[in-house]
């Protein structure tokens, strides 16, 4: 691609130094229908936001009604089979719907193309098609869900999933199945946009690291994907046809499902992690005003995740019987994977460290992304190891760890850009305070729900069940109090976000004088982008100007 | 990939029709295109692969029990199809090299063929569908004729795995009509658009598949 001309300047009939706010691509014909055809990725972006943003309050009233049934030890509210579906719902919706797609089709759709200077994905609608099928999937599993329920968890274990369960288990399946092509659908067009649409002067090693986050995310979604949508269409057919791969009572081995099922689902942890660890590298080194520290150790330990991430999934499988030497080598290689994450959390913090650091919103969440990730890290290593595992296996303990990494990790990644990248999204400034607090609330809030579970886990309260021993109980209350102020910090965005729409102070291109292309377009960008051709000189992090860099800037 | 053109600017050549607006040059969208339909199959792989991967799990634990199942489906068949699918993949490749060449006379026959090859295969599977359940060779089936269990496990896969590769197939076989309709219609330009090696490399996958079931389920219990 070296001698191609930069893009030329498409704007159809725009006057020089003409007017922004109407090209903009949130200005030009503005009907629902237009919206709903749309192929431009910036407007899919944003259909995805009103899409995840639903199923998160779908998944979050799930949740509502789990800690309120675990107030008291006794199971009064609910009845033992309707909390079994409240939680298969809650886990359902949120790892699929809401924490799979959220930052990789709603920031990722907006900003990749912005980031590397170009106009749209590759395949836009191939695009907008990933939407409708999320939508699809998603409004099949939660219909089916809501009116049948489910009861096997979000992991869909057999033989319960196959021989005894008579809730609709199949058709969530095939709602699972369904976003799954959506999931793939984006992995495509984010990986063939990268390699083949970069402008000249953005080599590989010049590309932001969100840029990277997200292409190291879609390789895993489109190497593991497929997995799970075999493993389903095996559930399926064992359910519907008769066709049992995994009945024991012909040979079959219900085990196999739980190998498939996490070939796929561990490496879809780190498919609901890479993209939040993007995010808040850009985000830390515009509020440290520092050159991010180690650019290509980031790179490769991003890479390494995505490939080592697939070859730890036994460790969900320590108690299933299988073999010794399997656990030793899963356990083994479960710390090796950790250790790319500790090489992030490391640099991150390096980036920090001598910084000109402002407490900006975002930077908060930020901030609580790091100390949430690695708490959520170091937990996973003790249950990576089998003999401590043997007594969390199952517990609170395990609810806690995957939850600091993907609530407190990714759910508070995900308002850090989108509070980051707002302005650029709908050219509105937000309250700065008010989202402050809601940052702090939300870390607050966070710890006060989550780290008493940790204690639960420890002393023997064990996962999916409605009621318990008194002794568990004080934890159990402390946890519910927290997640009324989670509610509250989860809530309150979705206020002064919307009054910025309307009464929010217009925002300058470029209000946190951040690096990066998408800050050189209007806020919101116009249509196609970009109105003159962007600069792409030095490193992406170049921020504190007036020192003298540490590193040449040319290498890194 | 729309078809829409955008607006050529002074000083450049006129756009090729076939070329969407967010790319600069044919060469880029065809790039792009391609490395698509690759990376399309390399989740293709990996969807078989889980099943595969079922199947080598078993034939390992069930040696005995596999290899007399496997020596209930119809060889005939299952061979006479491995040559028709070989053959629509020869059409397929031709197609797409007469495409790159301009040649729209070659290009609509050879599609045509392959569509009717695919079909032929499609007939072919369905009357021997039709044996498979004459012997009630069906693991629901109560007279299923054979009493080890992993045979049942073996027939799953056997169902399964063709199963699924028939509605590739079909897939296929509705792209090839799409292609057809238009190549006959003369919508599209053959050397700008990718669309025909898009779906010759489709088409490939679709017949390299097989070529893993055939061995798998039909040789397989022909070995002893
Ligand atoms: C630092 C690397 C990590 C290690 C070593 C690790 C280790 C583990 C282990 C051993 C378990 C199984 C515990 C048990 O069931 O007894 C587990 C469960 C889990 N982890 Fe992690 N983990 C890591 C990172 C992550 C990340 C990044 C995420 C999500 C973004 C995550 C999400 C989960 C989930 C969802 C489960 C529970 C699944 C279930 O049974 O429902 N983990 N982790
Ligand atoms: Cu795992």
């Amino acid at each position: 691609m070296s001698d191609i001309p930069y893009r030329d300047v498409d704007v159809d009939g725009e006057k020089p130094g003409g007017r922004l706010m109407e090209e903009s691509y949130l200005g030009e014909r503005f009907s629902i229908w237009s919206w709903l055809t749309t192929t431009d990725h910036k407007r899919i972006g944003i259909l995805y936001l009103i899409s995840t943003t639903l199923f998160f309050f779908i998944g979050g009233a799930a949740a509502t009604m789990i800690r309120l049934e675990l107030f008291t030890p006794a199971g009064d509210l609910l009845t033992d089979d309707g909390y079994n579906k409240v939680f298969t719902l809650h886990g359902v919706v949120m790892v699929w719907f809401f924490l799979v797609p959220v930052i990789p089709s709603v920031l990722g759709n907006f900003l990749v193309p912005l980031m590397i200077g170009a106009k749209d994905l590759a395949f836009p609608r191939l695009n907008l098609l990933s939407w409708y099928l999320n939508i699809l999937g998603g409004t099949f599993a939660v219909w089916a869900m809501l009116s049948g329920g489910v009861d096997t968890g979000w992991t869909f274990y057999t033989p319960y999933s196959t021989a005894f369960a008579n809730t609709h288990v199949s058709l969530t399946a095939i709602g699972v199945f369904i976003s799954g092509f959506s999931t793939i659908a984006t992995g495509v067009n984010m990986i063939v946009t990268v390699h083949t649409m970069r402008p000249p002067g953005m080599g590989w090693f010049r590309m932001p690291l969100f840029v990277w986050a997200i292409y190291a995310t879609s390789l895993i979604m489109l190497l593991s994907t497929p997995v799970l949508a075999m493993v389903l269409t095996l559930l399926v057919t064992e359910r519907l046809l008769g066709l049992g791969i995994f009945d024991p009572n012909r040979g079959g081995d219900p085990i196999l499902f739980q190998h498939l099922f996490w070939f796929y689902s561990h490496p879809a942890v780190y498919i609901m992690i890479l993209p939040g660890m993007g995010v808040v590298t850009e985000v830390i080194t515009c509020f440290s005003r520092r050159r991010v520290f180690g650019y290509a150790a980031m790179v490769y330990a991003l890479l390494a995740i995505a490939v080592i991430g697939f070859f730890v999934w036994g460790h969900h499988m320590f108690t299933s019987g299988q073999s010794m030497y399997a656990s030793l080598t899963f356990s083994f290689l479960s710390f090796i994977v950790a250790v790319p994450s500790a090489i992030k959390v490391f640099n991150w913090i390096a980036t920090m460290y001598r910084g000109q650091i402002t407490f900006e919103a975002s930077m908060l969440y930020a901030m609580g992304f790091v100390g949430l990730f690695t708490m959520g890290g170091l937990t996973g290593l003790f249950l990576a190891s089998v003999p401590v595992d043997l007594h969390l296996h199952d517990t609170y303990f395990v609810v806690a760890h995957f939850h600091y990494i993907m609530v407190g990790g990714m759910v508070s990644a995900f308002f850090a850009g989108l509070h980051f990248w707002w302005p650029k999204i709908t050219g509105r400034l937000y309250p700065e305070t008010a989202a402050q607090i809601a940052a702090l609330l939300m870390f607050f809030g966070f710890n006060l729900t989550f780290f008493p579970q940790y204690i639960l886990g420890n002393i023997g309260m064990p996962r999916r069940y409605h009621a318990y021993p008194d002794a568990f109980q004080v934890w159990h209350v402390l946890s519910s109090a927290g997640a009324v102020i989670l509610a509250a910090a989860y809530l309150m965005p979705l206020g002064y976000l919307v009054w910025s729409l309307i009464w929010g102070k217009r925002a300058p291109s470029n209000p946190w004088r951040a690096s990066g292309l998408e800050w050189q377009t209007g806020s919101p960008p116009p249509k196609h982008n970009f109105l003159a051709n962007p600069k792409i000189e030095g490193s992406v992090y170049d921020y504190h100007p007036a020192q003298q860099p540490r590193r040449e800037p040319s290498d890194d | 990939m729309t078809e829409a053109a955008a607006p050529s600017t002074p000083g450049r050549a006129i756009r090729s029709p076939a070329l969407a607006s967010h790319f600069h040059d044919l060469r880029q969208q065809h790039a792009a295109a391609d490395l698509g339909l690759w990376i399309f199959l390399a989740t293709e792989i990996l969807f078989f692969g889980g099943l595969f991967a079922a199947y080598l799990v078993y034939a390992v634990l069930y040696p005995d029990g596999f290899l007399d199942a496997a020596a209930e489906t119809e060889i005939v068949i299952g061979t006479i199809n491995t040559a028709l699918l070989l053959t629509s993949g020869l059409t397929a490749a031709l197609a797409v090299k007469a495409a790159g060449a301009g040649m729209r006379r070659s290009v609509t026959m050879l599609i045509a063929v392959t569509i009717g090859l695919g079909l032929v295969f499609l007939g072919a599977k369905g009357y021997e569908y039709w044996l498979d359940l004459d012997h009630h060779l069906y693991p629901t089936s109560p007279e299923f004729p054979l009493a080890a269990p992993p045979a049942k496990l073996f027939w799953s896969l056997y169902w399964t795995m063709t199963g699924l590769h028939a509605i590739h197939i079909l897939v296929g076989l509705g792209t090839w009509g799409i292609i057809l309709f238009q190549t006959v219609r003369r919508s599209f330009s053959l050397t700008d658009n990718s669309r025909i090696r898009i779906a010759g490399l489709y088409w490939g996958f679709v017949d390299l598949m097989w070529l893993f079931i055939w061995p798998l389920l039909y040789l397989m219990g022909r070995a002893t």
